[in-house]
């Protein structure tokens, strides 16, 4: 195919999302059954809630991550889960200690509000906000996390101890003390009203979002208080 | 194991089966012939290719080309198409005539997953990318194939999020050995996944069409979750990297809600973003979908707005509604009640 069009100015190109650079992997450790830390030696400051673009080389696209870390650590981590049919996640879980990986610098601006706020997480989804926990951010008014099974609730210890009682863990599969046996969306559902001047942070796959967003638009909550991050 | 599809490959891809399965390298040339240009439904229409090599692809292949389900008209002579892919999903595609042309609007995913509150797509969630072959089998499976002048990737999905496949799609259509079409009769959407964009940009000559909705970047994001990775200031910035010269388009879309993003302000807000991107503004009204905040803005705003776009010089249109009593009308297209109920969820 034709190649007509050409750069012609690359002063004004956002380099963030563009250029990768190269960083060590300093370790990669499966946490639960399928999910995985990868953590890299961290190169720039970030806001938590910020994504980074990972890529093995500069060959392959690269894809999209929240940070899991705090913004003070030196060292970077992300979660993420192994996609069977996808190219990047199942030779990332391969990685080891002294690899290099290509990351661009942070960006992104699903970042905290200075109003109260409920979080709404399922799966990896849990990544922005345990970069917020960590770094200081202030808790959430509650943090509501869903799981098929009770091992899924990633960072639960970290959560538990800095959130409490507000902390509110969903299983659609399993039984437990102090934990939900339902789906996050049917406790949702069942609430008469939901405070509406509060910020939501959703974050997770595209179809609990897009779902748990119309439960809340239905219970009066304005649009312009919904943040929504989608993972793709 | 089930056999691949022919239908939907590259001459390059063509050339390596043939040589993999050790027959002439012309061969693949008669390939791609019977496939794009002749379209061909089964191995033993090609007369060309020997009994015995028809014999062997017939073995490891199949054409790949698949009839649509259903068909609905709407009064304005819109037509949906409903498909069935491989994996057992479903996808639509809107054939939309009109005087001067025939366009078919053509799905790129099931579902989406970039969530935009006003997509009623958006609202299935997403399924999986369509295989280049099912991309194109939506243009060849129609009665209507060979009227069509345009095309747009507007359907379900978002073109960039499946860019590969995508772009091997504009290959066959915009090849000489394909379908042989110029890619100015091609608009290709987005929401401004920058780095897919610039990919489609650098390596295709179709025109671009971007949804914009909004000039303001809070507002944006409430309206489209993808501004939180990649605001519109970048994806101007990225646009304005490239020299698009006087034949490619670039033109962004910009739905009207009532009271949302349908200001005087808006308007000379988009202008000066638009600044030093030559490009045309249209203008669609919105269609209501189910549970959502949203409607559409009166036909007197909507002039409007055009007028203070046009005081600024910017070439502006309001977008003609067509489809919308069959739900093919922009932002409507949904497969969602077809998807098995009570999958395994975790919220």
């Amino acid at each position: 195919m034709a190649f007509l069009c050409l750069p012609v100015n690359t002063n004004k190109m956002p380099q963030k999302i563009k250029q990768l650079h190269k960083h060590l992997v300093t370790s990669v450790s499966e946490i639960a059954d399928n999910y995985f830390i990868l953590s890299f030696t961290r190169k720039f400051k970030f806001k938590p809630g910020q994504v980074v673009a990972i890529a093995l080389d500069k060959s392959h696209e690269p894809r999209l991550y929240s940070i899991a870390s705090s913004n003070t650590a030196n060292e970077m981590r992300i979660l993420f889960d192994i996609k069977q049919e996808g190219f990047l996640t199942p030779k990332l879980a391969k990685l080891k200690a002294g690899d290099s990986i290509m990351v661009t610098e942070p960006f992104g601006e699903f970042i905290p509000s200075n109003s109260e706020e409920w979080w709404i997480a399922t799966g990896t989804g849990i990544a922005p906000f345990v970069s917020m926990i960590e770094s200081g951010i202030k808790p959430p008014k509650k943090l509501i996390y869903g799981a098929r099974y009770l091992d899924q609730f990633l960072f639960q210890d970290l959560m538990l101890s800095k959130i409490g009682n507000n902390y509110m863990r969903f299983c659609t599969q399993e039984k437990a003390d102090n934990i939900f046996n339902e789906r996050l969306s049917a406790w949702i559902e069942r609430q008469d009203t939901l405070p509406k001047q509060i910020k939501y942070y959703l974050c997770g796959n595209p179809e609990m979002v897009v779902d748990v967003r119309d439960l809340i638009l239905a219970k009066g909550v304005p649009f312009e208080n919904i943040m929504a991050e989608i993972y793709f | 194991m089930s056999k691949q599809a022919l239908f939907g490959k590259t001459l390059n891809e063509i050339k390596d089966i043939c040589k993999e399965l050790g027959m002439p390298a012309f061969v693949a040339k008669q390939l791609a012939d019977w496939l794009y240009k002749k379209k061909v439904s089964e191995f033993d229409s090609m007369v060309n290719i020997s009994k015995k090599n028809r014999a062997i692809l017939s073995e490891q292949y199949i054409i790949g080309l698949t009839n649509y389900n259903k068909v609905q008209e709407s009064v304005d002579g819109t037509k949906k198409y409903l498909f069935t892919t491989v994996s057992n999903q479903f996808i639509e595609a809107a054939y939309i005539p009109s005087e001067n042309r025939k366009t078919l609007c053509v799905s790129s995913q099931v579902g989406c997953k970039m969530g935009c509150l006003f997509c009623m797509t958006g609202k299935q969630g997403f399924q999986k990318n369509l295989t280049t072959g099912e991309i194109l089998n939506q243009m060849v499976s129609i009665p209507e194939t060979d009227e069509l002048t345009n095309l747009v990737y507007m359907g379900m999905g978002e073109p960039m999020d499946n860019i590969e496949e995508v772009m091997k799609s504009l290959e066959i259509i915009t090849s000489d050995w394909g379908f042989a079409w110029s890619p100015r009769r091609i608009n290709v959407s987005t929401i401004g996944v920058i780095p897919a964009m610039r990919k489609f940009i650098e390596e295709s000559e179709a025109h671009l069409a971007i949804s914009l909705h909004s000039p303001y970047n809070e507002q944006r994001k409430e309206l489209m979750p993808i501004e939180n990775v990649y605001p519109i200031e970048q994806v101007m910035d990225t646009l304005k990297e490239y020299d698009f010269g006087r034949q490619r388009r670039i033109s962004f879309e910009y739905i009207m809600f009532d009271g949302v993003n349908d200001s005087p302000e808006h308007a000379k807000e988009l202008v000066r973003l638009m600044s030093g991107v030559n490009a045309r503004i249209n203008l669609i009204k919105f269609h209501p979908i189910p549970d959502t905040p949203l409607t559409g803005s009166s036909d007197v705003i909507m002039e409007r707005f055009k007028e203070v776009l046009e005081q600024k010089k910017v070439i502006t249109t309001i977008r003609k509604s067509r489809g919308e009593d069959i739900y093919a009308a922009c932002g409507l297209l949904s497969t969602k009640k077809m998807l098995e109920k009570n999958q395994d969820k975790d919220y």
